[in-house]
């Protein structure tokens, strides 16, 4: 009888399992699981709501009549702005892009010696890498913009790109994992006579494709998350999240054309994370922090 | 791995015996050179936008420094104003010190909570599973969907649900109010907070060996209390140091949620927390010197806490 219940439940069979525990444990989840995915669904619902069911009192969660009318509104709303939708998407798309292509490839070249070698260095660099995890960004907001200054870059797309490149928790992820490749697959190489480019290039970079994909979950929603901060001014340079953002502010009047902006900013991201789980979790195995 | 580091120690004392260690240091140096060119790009980026700019931070704060004056010494001038005469700062701090104590080790726990149970189900709905409770925080700034349900008006879902229950006769201003505005950014930070470490930790269980459970049942572990004690946890030691990590960096930064809920400045600081300050000081009235020490004071208080926490999970299942 529990057998079958276990079964229902999609329990495998495990030594020292009672069943009331098991139960319990699974209510917990539940219930929790709720509370993170109900937001998320009501996100969903919202989108899809025609404007006499968003104001209705009481408020409803479901849906009654779906409609597309909100996304229909939104084109129409941004077609008519100064500046067209297709800039703020192409804009977004050139930080995303180009910071979490860049990311990868930086962070696996950085990562290929520290996780394969030890040299003069070697050892104190990636401490650094590993205390810098320990703070967050806002701590170094105010140098940076001084960097920036100096350097010319704000108010352009450098001044998101550049540093989202050096992102320490990509390097951190991606040394560990790379520690598993055999070193005999190196020493293999280096006896055909390629050199550390060559061997990085095509022996170790086709052999950590599962980190690549961790690493663009990390940085990918966080560069189509972001609204241009502190750096970025002109109307013609900023992203579509500071767009949408700009209509959401609207309040009532747009509150249909808001609820489905909410849908497409958190589509893409969990699509993202939807195809590539199972090599994140491949990484992840690897991520822990030996003493 | 061990042929390289052989052969750059071994090289040099072939030579000659009395080779100092700085012609030893440069052999190192120059057979190391394509690791330096790899990492070159990479470090280069880091240090100017990571290391170097704390390192400012760390020396501005004992400076005045408007933007527009050259920076002037003042020592510690800045620390014993954020200490003595700064009451928001203390607010701010108190607030700070709350999320970290809540937010910090509940979430640690409820990642791995989560994860832990996750771990039994079978794995498609250990699939679905792990999206749901992962989805939050990186759907980006949905966060705003919170800002609905806690409306100040009777549209706001809470507010709408506790009419009908009758518990309430009007609309509360759930995030105008110093009496609710915290803990539902708490709440909402909480939503948001089974990150990296939720995933790492769900992964590091899929990785424990399977033989260890079934020594230690032969061992006499009776129920998955002790297994998770004795077997489970101290495998998931590197995992759980990485968690931590995570987890403190994130509870001691709380300002966006902050300020896209509770607004900014909140009611009466009531959601004030040390990030907002540092941006109130650095990005509106720009004393870098000042704001410097607070992000420093704030460094201080992730690296403490988490040479505290490490010292702690050593001792796991001992």
């Amino acid at each position: 009888m529990t057998s079958k219940v276990r079964a229902m439940f999609g329990m495998p069979k495990r030594l020292n399992r009672s069943f009331t525990v098991s139960f319990m444990l699974f209510a917990l989840l539940a219930v929790f699981g709720s509370f993170m995915v109900l937001p998320l669904i009501y996100a969903v619902n919202n989108a899809f709501k025609p404007l006499d069911e968003l104001f209705i009192f009481p408020p409803r969660f479901w849906v009654n009549n779906p409609t597309t009318e909100n996304f229909a509104d939104l084109i129409n709303l941004m077609g008519n702005s100064w500046v067209p939708l297709s800039r703020y998407i192409a804009n977004t798309l050139l930080i995303t892009l180009v910071g979490t292509a860049g990311h990868i490839l930086l962070a696996s070249a950085a990562a290929y010696p520290l996780a394969k070698y030890r040299f003069p260095g070697s050892k104190i660099l990636f401490t650094i890498v590993i205390l810098s995890l320990m703070f967050s960004p806002h701590v170094t907001a105010i140098p940076n913009y001084m960097v920036m200054s100096w350097l010319g870059w704000i108010n352009t797309h450098a001044s998101i790109i550049v540093p989202s490149l050096a992102f320490s928790l990509g390097l951190f992820l991606m040394k560990q994992f790379m520690e598993q490749i055999p070193d005999a697959l190196l020493e293999a190489a280096k006896i055909d006579g390629a050199n550390e480019y060559r061997i990085f290039w095509s022996i170790v970079m086709p052999n950590v494709k599962p980190a690549w994909l961790t690493l663009m979950i990390l940085q990918f929603p966080a560069l189509w998350g972001t609204d241009g901060g502190s750096f970025i001014y002109s109307e013609n340079l900023k992203t579509l999240h500071y767009a949408l953002s700009q209509i959401v502010q609207g309040g009532i009047a747009r509150a249909g054309v808001g609820a489905a902006v909410a849908l497409l900013l958190m589509i893409v991201p969990i699509t993202l994370f939807v195809i590539s789980q199972s090599s994140v979790m491949q990484t992840m195995a690897t991520s822990g922090m030996k003493e | 791995m061990q042929a390289k580091t052989s052969k750059t120690a071994a090289a040099p004392v072939m030579h000659t015996r009395e080779v100092g260690w700085w012609s030893l240091l440069k052999r190192n140096l120059y057979l190391s050179r394509h690791y330096y060119v790899l990492m070159a790009p990479f470090m280069l980026i880091f240090f100017m936008f990571t290391v170097i700019p704390v390192g400012i931070s760390l020396g501005l704060s004992f400076f005045h420094f408007n933007m527009l004056e050259l920076p002037r010494f003042v020592g510690w001038q800045n620390y014993s104003r954020l200490f003595l005469n700064d009451d928001v700062f203390l607010i701010a701090l108190k607030n700070t010190l709350l999320f970290a104590v809540i937010t910090g080790p509940v979430s640690y726990i409820a990642c791995f909570l989560f994860a832990w149970i996750i771990n039994e189900l079978s794995p498609k709905v250990r699939a679905v599973m792990t999206l749901v409770f992962y989805a939050p925080s990186i759907s980006g700034n949905v966060f705003f969907i919170w800002l609905i349900i806690f409306s100040g008006d009777s549209y706001g879902y809470m507010n709408g649900f506790l009419m009908r229950l009758g518990v309430i006769l009007e609309p509360i201003q759930w995030l105008a109010n110093e009496k609710y505005v915290l803990g539902i950014v708490i709440l909402v930070q909480l939503w948001l907070s089974l990150g990296t470490s939720f995933l790492a930790f769900i992964a590091g269980l899929q990785t424990i060996d399977r033989s260890l459970v079934e020594a230690g049942t032969v061992d006499g572990i009776k129920n998955r209390w002790q297994e998770l004690w004795y077997i489970t946890l101290p495998s998931m030691r590197p995992q759980l140091m990485f968690g931590a990590v995570m987890q403190i960096t994130a509870s001691f930064a709380v300002a966006e949620i902050s300020i896209a809920l509770a607004g900014f400045p909140s009611v009466n600081y009531a959601a004030h927390t040390v990030v907002t300050h540092l941006m109130d000081f650095g990005t509106i009235r720009f004393e870098m010197g000042y704001a410097s020490a607070i992000a420093t004071v704030l460094f201080a208080l992730m690296l403490g806490t988490n040479v505290f926490t490490q010292k702690m999970l050593r001792k796991i299942g001992e």
